[in-house]
């Protein structure tokens, strides 16, 4: 109990002082999960929006392969992340392995399928409430679906914030490819990792306080800029 | 109010591109893969800043185990490897993947083990402890990570005449794991487990455990660093990784390493051979 106290007390202190390495340790964890979720929303939801319209045969095989890919493991995207970075590796020339971008590259890896499995559903499920309307309207199926994105655009803000959680909470790819190098790749959960390895459990925890703080403030954000869209345009 | 709600979504969009196009700065700097000992003790927040301060090279340290660390090394990750487990640093040069091996600094292992002892391990020679602990079965936890402290381990039940992987005993905990955890592990079982003396003095979840065997000469935990081979990988930085090594066997850094000390107590040894 007391430990929970300390590390609670530890956390407020951390967080009031500024402290210098927190506060760029917190940044990187949101700048590279942030940029990861950008980039896997960017390849997933076009994805997810061709799928809810094509015909194509590969299609079913394609959703229990996204469905599938949602429980891929952190670790393993990390070694194989490794290995295409490692400067043996194919992509060796990039200089990325140790750094944020090779950070950034695993963990859009391990987040695209979640936000395409749950984004496909999202838009499936909405289309089976207005494919009347659609054909009523005469739209065409790209049409169809553009309105579909729009109409569920909450619940893919929702989507999106599964995988930025699913990203900035991880550990195992972060560790592996980024290193956890001091001032250059040590994110909040590697951080955490670290402390827990010295024994210093009390700055663990408060670190891992820290961390939910940051996934309340950004989900918080994400619910007034949604607020305010609602309020502007609906 | 609804200026502010309008504000508040901006300031947040502004912030979120703040955020990811924040350039890192690329100055001259170095990777240097070592081992969980030297990052976990802390020894590398008290070296790094001086020698950058003496040479304008950055360092960027990745901690893992030995085994692990040369294997960064080999692929050409790292631009220096700076280890303890001197055979497989001497095979990390043989086979071309390293320059040469240069001796910088030497701590020790303990044995640490519950305050009670029920295996009465406490005592001067590791290997008539690690008998002990064999004989009475009680809880051991070993590395299993081809770190330099799980090679020095399996050294020392080779030496007790012991294979504790093949007996598949449960009071072998074989936990594949980095030293911290192995040690958070151990206080929690309460069991007996080796550890470099730096990471344990370091280390504050100790809980009943304490030191049982020290000062055995066989205990002795010798750390080297390599230059990666720049003939095998064209992009490692030689002359920057040659003078962080300079640096280290350098009067200079010899007595910065001698100068880290926790509760008073001096973590590393100098060993430079000159």
């Amino acid at each position: 109990m007391s430990l929970i106290v300390d590390s609670a007390l530890e956390a407020i202190r951390l967080m009031a002082s500024g402290d210098a390495r927190l506060m760029e340790v917190a940044q990187l964890s949101v700048r590279v999960s942030g940029t990861a979720t950008i980039i896997a929303a960017l390849i997933a939801l076009p994805l997810a929006a061709w799928l809810v319209q094509t015909r194509s045969a590969v299609r079913a095989p394609v959703v229990v392969m996204l469905n599938a890919c949602m429980a891929l493991p952190p670790v393993i995207v990390g070694l194989v992340v490794y290995l295409l970075l490692s400067r043996s590796g194919p992509l060796g020339a990039l200089g990325w392995l140790f750094t944020p971008n090779g950070m950034i590259v695993a963990q859009t890896v391990l987040i695209t399928p979640i936000i395409a499995a749950l984004a496909r559903q999202t838009l499936d499920d909405a289309q089976l409430e207005y494919r009347d309307l659609f054909g009523s309207l005469g739209l065409s199926r790209w049409q169809s679906v553009a309105t579909l994105l729009y109409e569920t655009r909450f619940s893919l803000l929702i989507v999106l914030l599964a995988g930025f959680g699913r990203a900035i909470a991880e550990v195992g790819a972060v560790m592996m490819v980024g290193g956890n190098i001091a001032g250059e790749t040590r994110v909040m959960t590697t951080a955490i990792a670290l402390e827990t390895s010295k024994g210093e459990l009390a700055s663990a925890l408060a670190l891992g306080m820290v961390l939910l703080l940051i996934v309340l403030v950004v989900n918080a954000l994400a619910q007034s800029a949604k607020t305010w869209i609602g309020r502007r345009y609906v | 109010m609804k200026t502010l709600r309008r504000f508040n979504a901006r300031a947040a969009v502004v912030a979120l591109l703040l955020t990811c196009a924040a350039p890192s700065v690329q100055g001259t700097s170095i990777i240097v893969a070592s081992t969980t000992s030297t990052e976990q003790s802390g020894l590398f927040a008290h070296l790094l800043p001086a020698f950058e301060k003496a040479s304008g090279i950055k360092v960027k340290v990745v901690a893992a185990g030995t085994g692990q660390a040369l294997d960064i090394g080999r692929r050409g990750d790292a631009d220096i490897v700076f280890v303890h487990d001197p055979m497989a640093e001497e095979r990390f040069v043989a086979d071309g993947s390293g320059v040469s091996r240069t001796a910088v600094m030497y701590n020790d292992f303990v044995l640490v083990g519950p305050g009670s002892d029920p295996a009465r391990a406490a005592g001067a020679d590791i290997v008539s402890s690690f008998k002990a602990i064999f004989s009475a079965r009680t809880n051991f936890v070993s590395r299993g990570d081809k770190s330099g402290t799980h090679a020095a381990e399996l050294r020392f039940w080779a030496q007790a005449g012991v294979d504790p992987l093949t007996t598949k005993a449960a009071w072998y905990r074989d936990t594949g794991s980095a030293m911290g955890a192995a040690l958070n592990t151990a206080a929690a079982m309460n069991a007996y487990v080796l550890t470099d003396r730096a990471t344990w003095l370091a280390f504050k979840n100790r809980r009943d455990l304490k030191i049982l065997v020290e000062g055995d000469s066989r205990l002795f935990n010798q750390y080297g660093v390599i230059l990666v081979n720049p003939k095998k990988h064209a992009h490692v930085k030689a002359q920057a990784g040659q003078s962080f090594i300079d640096w280290l066997v350098s009067a200079d850094g010899q007595s910065t390493i001698a100068s880290y000390k926790i509760g008073g107590a001096q973590l590393f040894f100098p060993h430079a051979k000159k």
